[in-house]
């Protein structure tokens, strides 16, 4: 009988084929059965797709060579651990990182609780990104007075800002 | 306050007991936070996490809620201190093995456990008997909010808190109840229960989490997802398959009674009788026996006022625990001896069962 289906984690032919539907999405995996065995899929209560799929996808595609330019950690990395290297990982994974978690959540926008200090940093960098625009474009109209006032306030900003020691 | 006074005190766990919680032993929600612009503790040089840890310990040791608890860095615990804290599942396995810059603070009744630098920098847990997400929720939700007055948190507005591995990411949320499920186990539908509550997005496992056995019919349930909706809308769903499967734990008790009592009546009577006469119980078998009598007190064959001791047991029929009690005069193969003869002095106090009266 000819099974051209290979298991997904390494190269011998696929005799397990999972299917699980997760908050209506389905995902699919076919395994050996060494690899179902390792992975606990034949083991109900204590397998998780999800960690799987996360597995799977640290797994093949040698792609981008994306580094942190914050902490040195790179692709390669994440590939053996599954883990980012610090918060600012997520800067420069983005791309990377968007398709994962779409399979791996219920979304990809966080909806839940803001911690009060981000909320600040947040209404304080809206502020700043304002009058900076603002500033722009009063030089490009050669609005100087409003430019000047711009420029004042920005500077007043960015010093109640800085005297804040939770900004960048 | 010392690990050791803390070992014998009195715990949330192992002290109160609870009539509501039948089918529900313990309800536990566990937040994941990191401080912004340091490595996570999986990337992180020694030093950097000992300067994290150091930081972290200080704020969480200082909130009202954790005053006169415990506040240790893991290295100074020895295997049989850690072993027990695990057993009353209060710090995970993962910390045991964490070699240099962990630490752990408990509070007083030992509700409250924050780790430090276990794969995130903090792992904020709050834990209650019975089934209570409101109050452990609200409880966990201030602990929060105290602490990052004083720490700096890594957020961000679209992915929420950042957290080391990305299936956290969000609310960093993890909700679980810790279900006695024995009616389901023995009319063999706990697989069905799986699956079914697979596809809803919420996971199950052993006792003691990610790859532990369910021995004494004990099984945690939790979200899967963490990003996406928020912390209520978590709970509210995860409640709601939980109270499903209370539901349908009570209809399999109710159905066994009917189709063949004698059956249930048999294993609940042999579990008293091995209970009260075995010399060998390895914690596996105790823990199944143990489960056998709480369905029994469930059912009225015993009387209620019995749970909080099989509860205790629960936990204290644990290896380390049975290690622990021995004080010293310990030798290797002797825990079955030990465990069954604590069983042989509780039991011999137990009223025997009593099934004229069963109800459910």
């Amino acid at each position: 009988m000819a099974n051209s289906l290979k298991c997904d984690l390494c190269v011998k032919p696929a005799t397990v084929h999972l299917t699980q539907i997760v908050n209506n999405k389905i995902h699919k995996v076919d395994l050996c059965e060494a690899c179902a065995q390792a992975k606990g899929v034949t083991d109900p209560s204590g397998f998780s797709l999800a960690d799987l799929l996360l597995q799977s996808s640290l797994n093949p595609e040698p792609t981008g060579n994306i580094r942190c330019e914050s902490c040195g950690f790179t692709q390669q990395d994440f590939k053996k651990t599954g883990r980012f290297g610090c918060p600012s990982c997520y800067d420069f994974f983005g791309s990377f990182l968007e398709p994962m978690l779409d399979t791996m959540h219920n979304g990809i926008a966080h909806t839940g609780k803001i911690p009060q200090r981000a909320q600040e940093r947040k209404t304080i960098d809206e502020r700043l990104n304002q009058l900076e625009t603002d500033l722009n474009l009063a030089i490009k109209a050669e609005r100087y007075e409003d430019a000047a006032r711009f420029r004042d306030e920005l500077s007043q900003a960015r010093q109640t800002a800085g005297s804040k020691p939770l900004v960048k | 306050m010392k690990i050791n006074e803390l070992i014998d005190s009195q715990s949330e766990l192992t002290d109160t007991s609870s009539n509501r919680s039948a089918v529900v032993l313990m309800t536990r929600i566990r937040l994941a936070r990191n401080l912004r612009k340091h490595p996570f503790p999986g990337w992180a040089k020694d030093a950097q996490k000992r300067e994290i840890r150091d930081q972290c310990m200080q704020a969480v040791a200082a909130l009202p809620q954790m005053k006169r608890g415990l506040a240790i860095p893991v290295e100074s615990l020895d295997e049989l201190q850690k072993q027990i804290l695990v057993e009353r599942h209060l710090i995970s396995r993962e910390l045991c093995h964490s070699k240099a810059g962990s630490g752990i603070i408990i509070n007083k009744d030992q509700s409250c456990v924050v780790m430090v630098n276990e794969e995130d920098h903090l792992r904020i847990q709050v834990l209650r008997v019975g089934f209570q997400f409101k109050k452990v929720w609200a409880t966990i939700n201030t602990l929060d909010s105290n602490l990052e007055e004083h720490l700096d948190y890594a957020f961000s507005p679209k992915l929420g808190y950042l957290s080391a591995c990305p299936t956290n990411l969000g609310t960093g949320m993890r909700a679980s109840a810790m279900m006695h499920l024995p009616a389901l186990v023995i009319s063999a539908q706990m697989e069905k229960v799986v699956r079914a509550v697979g596809q809803l997005g919420m996971v199950v496992r052993g006792l003691f989490g990610e790859g532990s056995d369910a021995s004494g019919s004990i099984f945690q349930i939790s979200n899967q997802t963490t990003l996406g909706e928020s912390e209520e809308q978590i709970i509210k769903h995860l409640h709601g398959v939980l109270t499903t499967i209370v539901d349908q734990e009570l209809n399999a008790r109710a159905k066994l009674l009917e189709t063949d009592p004698k059956k249930i009546y048999d294993k609940i009577g042999r579990a008293y009788g091995i209970l009260q006469n075995g010399y060998l119980l390895n914690s596996g078998e105790a823990m199944n026996l143990l489960s056998l009598i709480r369905l029994g007190i469930d059912l009225g064959v015993y009387a209620d006022t019995q749970r909080g001791l099989i509860d205790r047991l629960f936990i204290e029929c644990q290896p380390g625990h049975v290690q622990h009690a021995a004080k010293g005069a310990f030798e290797p193969g002797q825990r079955d001896v030990l465990r069954a003869e604590r069983l042989r002095t509780e039991f011999a106090k137990m009223p025997p069962p009593d099934f004229s009266n069963t109800t459910n």
